[in-house]
């Protein structure tokens, strides 16, 4: 290369070289962590690098918040309490039904002999800041594996789901929004009772149902909360309302579009609930059928 | 040629400045950024490194901008590796072009840094795009404009520590 320095003062490999070095590690980082995830400690340790950078960095904006949160006028936080007031007198109304009808559930379900649904046990994070990378939607909370807080666990605000851990470190965790694109949710419309795939787009506030056939019964408006029966998001948690739906002859599944209901971006604070429900049981696998097996056997003893 | 400024004679860079530099990069990175300006923020680890890169070859190099890089791959939660690639790529650039790039002032530096700033988001884009993400949309490289558009104040602000003080001239 012309404008490296002559040989006589060359200090090590020319940089092409090193170039090659450094793109084949990287390369090899980035095949083993895509496919085979093998790099989970290579990440804890460099999180714990991280982790102070990312609270210093943090550090102006949260001062700003808290100090704005101090300086609230009187009468902002009178108005915010009569709204409180008034929430809080429509819920304790829907509260005392909700004694009753749990009570008398409890009672249908020991009369059915069925299991009694774990009761979720949750706790509070902070968002230490939300989808700096425009590729993924992602929340760092400050909650991490010293605080209990598992891979798989839902997190839920005030309203509904907001998405689910996707990775934990000693003293923060990740979590891959409900409209991280390929984040799949099972839902069940409140309406008539038909469960659906709930899939983000990457796109905030838009959501769509996947596979849904041309005719089936949902209109725009419809409540959508979670089914439980993939096992991580407890049953009964509203995610999104539909408002949109598209049927188009041309095409094999309805195009339905759903906004989350949970305010996805924009709190400070949200709960993760830690009871991993029990999943079913497998159903038992179906038996092959009889004349292959005793063929195999027939040419293994021979 | 506008050449004159790099006439100056400079104060050797104590190693501390630059390390002091990258983490302050590494964290303008991760200050909680959101809507447009997620858009607009350029890769300021990016920029100072092919600051340095430039500057003084000889004091950074591959291995630090590869950690550097690994170290933004879990800050971002992303597959590790992109931006080790996407900087060390950016470092040979950098190698490459540093004595070309070092005869003119900042400004018309410029014109050198947005391409291999362009040339990192493409890798950091194409890996992406390979792991199974959307195109976001054009708008994803103009953080690289506005880092190119920086690059005469950054100059001009990492070089301040090398300014010998007026006060030695006269006594």
């Amino acid at each position: 290369m012309e404008n490296q320095p002559p040989p006589f003062f060359r200090t090590g490999p020319t940089p092409l070289v090193r170039l090659l070095l450094f793109a084949t590690i990287s390369l090899a980082l980035l095949v083993l962590d895509a496919r085979l995830k093998y790099l989970d400690t290579l990440r804890q340790a460099a999180s714990v690098v991280v982790y102070p950078i990312q609270r210093i960095a943090g550090a102006p904006a949260s001062i700003f918040q808290r100090a704005s949160e101090f300086f609230v006028t009187n009468s902002s936080l009178r108005s915010e309490n009569t709204r409180l007031e008034q929430e809080n007198l429509s819920q304790s109304a829907l509260l005392q039904q909700l004694g009753l009808l749990q009570t008398e559930n409890d009672h249908l379900r020991k009369l059915l002999g069925t299991r009694e649904r774990l009761k979720a046990r949750t706790s509070l994070a902070e968002i230490l800041y939300a989808a700096r990378d425009p590729f993924s939607r992602k929340l760092v909370i400050d909650q991490g594996s010293f605080n209990d807080v598992q891979a798989g666990e839902p997190v839920i605000d005030g309203v509904g789901v907001i998405g689910q851990v996707t990775r934990v470190y000693p003293w923060q965790a990740e979590v891959t929004l409900i409209t991280d694109k390929g984040h799949l949710v099972p839902v069940l419309n409140t309406r008539n009772g038909i469960r659906a795939v709930l899939a983000g787009t990457g796109n905030d506030g838009a959501l769509e149902l996947r596979f849904v056939p041309l005719n089936a019964d949902f209109e725009n408006g419809d409540q959508l909360v979670t089914s439980g029966i993939d096992g991580v998001y407890p049953p009964g948690l509203p995610v999104a309302q539909v408002v949109n739906v598209e049927r188009n002859a041309a095409f094999l599944f309805a195009r339905i579009t759903c906004k989350p209901l949970a305010g996805v971006n924009s709190h400070r604070q949200v709960l993760v609930v830690h009871a991993q429900q029990a999943a079913a049981e497998r159903p038992p696998e179906p038996e092959p059928p009889p004349p292959q097996r005793s063929t195999k056997k027939g040419r293994r003893k021979s | 040629m506008a050449s004159i400024s790099h006439q100056e004679i400079l104060l050797p860079v104590k190693p501390g400045f630059i390390v002091f530099t990258l983490v302050a990069a590494a964290m303008l990175n991760m200050l909680p950024w959101t809507g447009w300006a997620l858009w607009l923020r350029p890769d300021f680890v990016a920029l100072v490194v092919l600051y340095w890169v430039i500057e003084q070859p000889h004091r950074l190099g591959f291995t630090a901008a590869f950690l550097l890089g690994l170290l933004m791959d879990v800050a971002e939660g992303a597959l590790l590796g992109q931006h080790a690639l996407a900087y060390s790529i950016l470092v040979y650039g950098g190698i490459l072009f540093h004595r070309r790039v070092r005869l003119f002032t900042p400004t018309p530096q410029i014109v050198h840094v947005i391409p291999l700033l362009l040339v990192n988001d493409v890798i950091v884009l194409g890996i992406r795009l390979m792991a199974g993400a959307d195109f976001p949309g054009y708008r994803y490289f103009f953080g690289s404009f506005v880092g190119g558009a920086l690059w005469p104040f950054l100059s001009m602000l990492l070089k301040l520590p090398q300014r010998p003080k007026p006060d030695s001239d006269h006594g």
